[in-house]
């Protein structure tokens, strides 16, 4: 017993942060659209090998398609950024390596939704 | 980060057989685990062959006899023998629970016994229990109320709302379903635990508080109440047929009721 801080104030800590319903929330939100999106994907995906790169293309640019798409990858790189936060606050417990862990996690979470949402309407609106 | 080297003193060997006296036809083998932190040595585990014609029903019955006749420096906690205390909770073939309300008959073949897991150890089977009760503590278990309690009489509350602390209020604080829950494990520091919340949700349906909102502010916290991921461990070994998972997830339907 080094510390001389009592138990109580060891527990106490920094005090609630007031915060992780909106992420409790999110998380569960963001999986109830993705059960109809993932649906949806799963058979799109599985139509692609037989069709033409400009059939693709055309059923990319279809608007139906295109905001189902946009739709999917936002939920679903909002799903996965939640998700791995989640798993590195539970297993790993050096707080500089997990603040670091969580930022990477966000960005790349964030920077490849863009490059996603981007790429869709890139094929959507130029062809 | 990851540890990948194993802590000093980890490491379990194999440790003394105590042989059954004489003549005992009626034996069974306990593996109990032994550990004095004054020594420095690693822990062992010991193997007590017990006189079962001689021995009462439950695995408390065998571990003080093992006390009494055997090795007197065993050491464990234990006091009423009945599943109230909380005192003799430990892990017992592969799961947590009360020594005391274990029954022998239960168990297939060998017994081995081991203390409440990843909680420091005082010795053998008795762990430091300091960080939990420091953390039931926090979730300051008692009635709050800017009520007025009336001058002639106990604070009323209807049947209905009595049967509402029902699963709760059982509770004895012997830690065996927040010492076998993974997130307890790996993050006991911050995330308070299935016993704790549990209690907090003992007082959070209780009709008479009127503190929820502010106990509900205390719990909001990635690390305090959301670290359960419903692995139901805690109902799973609960001595008391308590269900912990239910009342924080209880807890976090009020959360998100609170703001939609």
């Amino acid at each position: 017993m080094s510390n001389l801080r009592t138990p109580l104030s060891q527990v106490k800590g920094l005090g609630s942060a007031k915060e992780g319903t909106s992420h409790f929330w999110l998380q569960r939100l963001t999986a109830i659209g993705l059960i109809p999106l993932l649906l949806w994907i799963t058979f799109a995906v599985a139509r692609l090998p037989s069709m033409s790169q400009a059939d693709i293309q055309a059923w990319l640019a279809n608007p139906l398609s295109a905001i189902l798409m946009i739709l999917f990858l936002i939920a679903a790189f909002w799903h996965a950024k939640l998700g791995l936060q989640v798993v590195i606050e539970d297993y790993v417990s050096d707080h500089s390596v997990r603040t670091v862990a969580i930022i990477a996690v966000t960005l790349i979470s964030f920077a490849l939704a863009v490059v996603g949402v981007f790429s869709v309407l890139h094929i959507a609106f130029t062809g | 980060m990851a540890e990948f080297t194993l802590p000093a003193n980890s490491i379990v060997k194999p440790g003394k057989h105590f042989p059954a006296p004489e003549g005992a036809t009626n034996t069974r083998r306990f593996k109990i685990y032994r550990f004095d932190p004054d020594t420095g040595e690693n822990p062992r585990l010991d193997t007590f062959d017990v006189d079962m014609d001689n021995c009462g029903p439950m695995v408390l019955d065998a571990m003080i006899k093992i006390k009494s006749e055997m090795d007197s420096s065993l050491t464990f906690r234990r006091s009423c023998r009945e599943g109230i205390c909380g005192s003799c909770a430990m892990n017992i073939d592969g799961s947590n629970t009360l020594a005391c309300t274990m029954s022998l008959e239960d168990i297939d073949g060998e017994v081995s016994i081991y203390p409440l897991p990843h909680q420091p150890i005082l010795k053998d089977l008795v762990s430091d229990l300091t960080n939990f009760y420091a953390q039931y503590a926090s979730i300051e278990p008692w009635l709050k109320s800017d009520s007025p309690a009336p001058p002639d009489r106990e604070r009323l509350q209807s049947p209905a709302d009595r049967e509402r602390l029902d699963g709760a209020y059982e509770c004895i604080l012997c830690a065996c379903c927040s010492t076998s829950c993974p997130s307890y494990w790996w993050n006991s520091d911050r995330y308070l635990g299935p016993a704790a919340l549990l209690a907090s949700y003992r007082w959070l349906s209780d009709s008479r508080d009127d503190a929820t909102g502010e106990r509900l502010d205390e719990l909001e916290d990635p690390f305090k109440l959301y670290r359960c991921h419903t692995i139901m461990n805690c109902a799973q070994v609960c001595p008391k047929g308590l269900n912990p998972a239910k009342a924080i997830a209880e807890t976090k339907k009020m959360m998100v009721q609170r703001r939609l």
